[in-house]
């Protein structure tokens, strides 16, 4: 039984073995395969939020730089960070700050994590060009998204029955509404549930006691449609409308910066696609994807 | 001997591809069952019997289906109720009244109003119908199950006019006859002979119909609201089971419990579909026969 064991232990430490050699052939013909020694190969991984924006800036970056690949997955904001960490991926794209546990494992790792911001979020508030309504606080937006208000007379406009518009639950907007404005309530039973921005457009275009949220790209195509709501952090504070200039400076509360985090400071061929994303071609592919510019 | 073989080996093929959809539909039933049956194990099917559907959530996900099958049960209801007397009454009016001129007008244009894709049904609902009903009922939103009803009953009743007049053109001419010689009139004999001797074909009909009407996804999603709420009004927003698989599969993490939860959606909609199909073959078979 013993002697099987170790013939056992025997054969996994030579199959190991095997395979790390085949590895490192492997790792370096590729290396070989670049005779300028550029790297010709970039992975991006994480926030699904950001998979659209990125998939298009990797789309304008290939068609001008035809020898290059980009492979862009999603999975999430952590899931991005874990490969960064794990050295399975050259850019991670995060819609969220690095926690400090995370910090903490990188420097036990001593890789050194990066961060540059390459976009902003920012969701606007919707409702029908008649509602007198202008601006509501965040605890207001957040009593008629979770049912608590359910008249506009309560919040100074006419005394109708609040419609509450949202998008469908797959939709990363969803998810951040939620967090930044619910602060991690349910939604109410009963708030409509639309299936494409449009839609929301359409609707409190249409309905005089309705309200939704969209992207602020979109919102802002839709000026004449809709009326787009001012927003107060709390009581005291101004209320913002948003815009490119009031999401930029993070004066307006529903907007967020999109990361993407590297290791150490960017180089070569990584180097130059952040480059190309932070241009104003790659700024550009920012507003059309309904993001908000850094740059 | 050759020959044998050869007859041999086409009626082979034959026999494939006429089994391939029955494998097919075994193939589905085992594959949702498949994905569904975890669902069974963890967290177990009590969570289905609940009245709330909220899959993503900070506090508890919920994945009761009752809002989901009673959405779907009002949406078919009102539909059905819309179809049967515009699409019989259409029927009867191709295959028993119309002169030959109309009727190649007539027929032309309900064959091309079963090929208009969902989408663009849906999407006229959205603009046109959906603000016709909010004005006409004054209701704060027309996002209601009557604005998918309606679309739906745009979408069956094709189906319902093709198969039905079929059905009353193959009543023997000497039914008719008979009635029209004992003094009756015109339309008498329609609703007293004509009709009910095509009742089993006008039936099934129906339930082809309502089949296509349980089954259909994007028109609905457009315009019923998909609010996850129970309810019997047509005036108020409902989520269907169709359009809950729709709109949440595309973003639902692999393996995960939600993604098992679209999985029996998915299931009690087949058996529905399976259910339907089964009676509305029954009852075409009795009226062949007769």
């Amino acid at each position: 039984m013993n002697q099987k064991a170790k013939t056992y232990t025997g054969q996994t430490i030579f199959s190991t073995v095997t395979a790390f050699t085949a590895l490192i052939l492997i790792c370096g013909c590729s290396r070989q395969d670049n005779v300028d020694g550029e790297q010709r190969f970039i992975t991006i991984k994480g926030s699904d939020t950001m998979v659209h924006l990125v998939s298009n800036w990797a789309e304008d970056f290939m068609r001008r730089n035809p020898d290059i690949e980009v492979s862009v997955t999603g999975g999430g904001s952590g899931t991005g960070i874990a490969a960064l960490l794990n050295g399975t991926t050259n850019i991670c794209a995060a819609s969220r700050k690095i926690k400090k546990k995370e910090l903490d494992l990188a420097l036990q790792k001593s890789i050194h994590a990066n961060e540059i911001a390459v976009a902003r979020d920012g969701i606007a508030v919707v409702l029908h060009p008649d509602n007198p309504v202008t601006e509501l606080t965040l605890e207001q937006l957040s009593g008629i998204f979770t049912g608590r208000s359910l008249r506009w007379r309560d919040l100074g406009g006419n005394d109708e029955e609040i419609e509450v518009l949202s998008r469908e639950s797959s939709s990363g907007t969803y998810v951040f509404f939620q967090e930044m404005v619910l602060k991690k309530q349910d939604y109410k039973q009963d708030a409509k549930l639309l299936p494409a921005t449009s839609a929301i457009i359409q609707s409190v275009s249409t309905d005089k006691s309705s309200i939704g949220y969209v992207g602020l790209g979109y919102a802002l195509a839709a000026k004449d449609k809709v009326k787009i709501l001012a927003v107060k952090t709390d009581d005291k504070s101004p209320a913002v409308m948003p815009s490119d200039d009031t999401v930029k400076s993070g004066r307006y509360p529903i907007a967020r910066p999109l990361y993407f985090y590297l290791n150490g400071e960017p180089k070569g061929t990584v180097k130059t696609f952040i480059d190309f994303c932070l241009s104003t071609e790659g700024q550009a592919v920012v507003t059309d994807t309904g993001y908000v510019a850094v740059r | 001997m050759k020959a044998v073989w050869k007859e041999k080996t086409i009626k082979l093929m034959l026999f494939s591809m006429a089994s391939t959809s029955i494998l097919i539909v075994i193939g589905i039933f085992v594959f949702v069952g498949k994905e569904a049956g975890q669902f069974a194990i963890e967290p177990g099917l009590k969570e289905l019997l609940g009245s709330r559907w909220i899959p993503v959530s900070f506090q508890k996900e919920s994945f009761g289906l009752l809002p989901l099958i009673t959405g779907s049960l009002l949406v078919t209801a009102l539909a059905t109720s819309l179809t049967i007397p515009f699409g019989v009454g259409a029927a009867v009016y191709i295959s028993e009244l119309a002169r030959p001129t109309e009727r190649e007008i007539l027929k032309p244009f309900i064959e091309i109003l079963a090929g208009i894709p969902s989408v663009v049904i849906g999407f006229f609902g959205l603009v046109v119908l959906v603000p016709l009903i909010k004005a006409g009922f004054k209701l704060s939103t027309g996002l209601t199950a009557l604005a998918g009803a309606v679309l739906l009953a745009l979408m069956a009743i094709p189906t319902v006019v093709s198969i039905s007049e079929d059905a009353i053109r193959s009543v023997p001419a000497s039914y008719k006859a008979a009635s029209l010689a004992l003094g009756a009139s015109k339309i008498q004999t329609i609703w007293k002979v004509t009709v009910p001797a095509a009742l089993p074909g006008i039936i099934a009909a129906i339930m082809l119909g309502i089949g296509r009407v349980i089954g259909e996804t994007m028109a609905v999603m457009m315009v019923t609201g998909n609010a996850a709420v129970i309810t019997a009004s047509p005036f108020e927003s409902v989520r269907t089971m169709t359009a809950t698989i729709a709109a949440e599969m595309g973003e639902v993490a692999f393996g995960s419990i939600h993604y098992r939860a679209l999985f029996c959606v998915g299931i009690v909609l087949l058996l529905a579909t399976f259910v339907l199909n089964i009676i509305a073959q029954k009852v075409l078979k009795k009226y062949r026969m007769g």
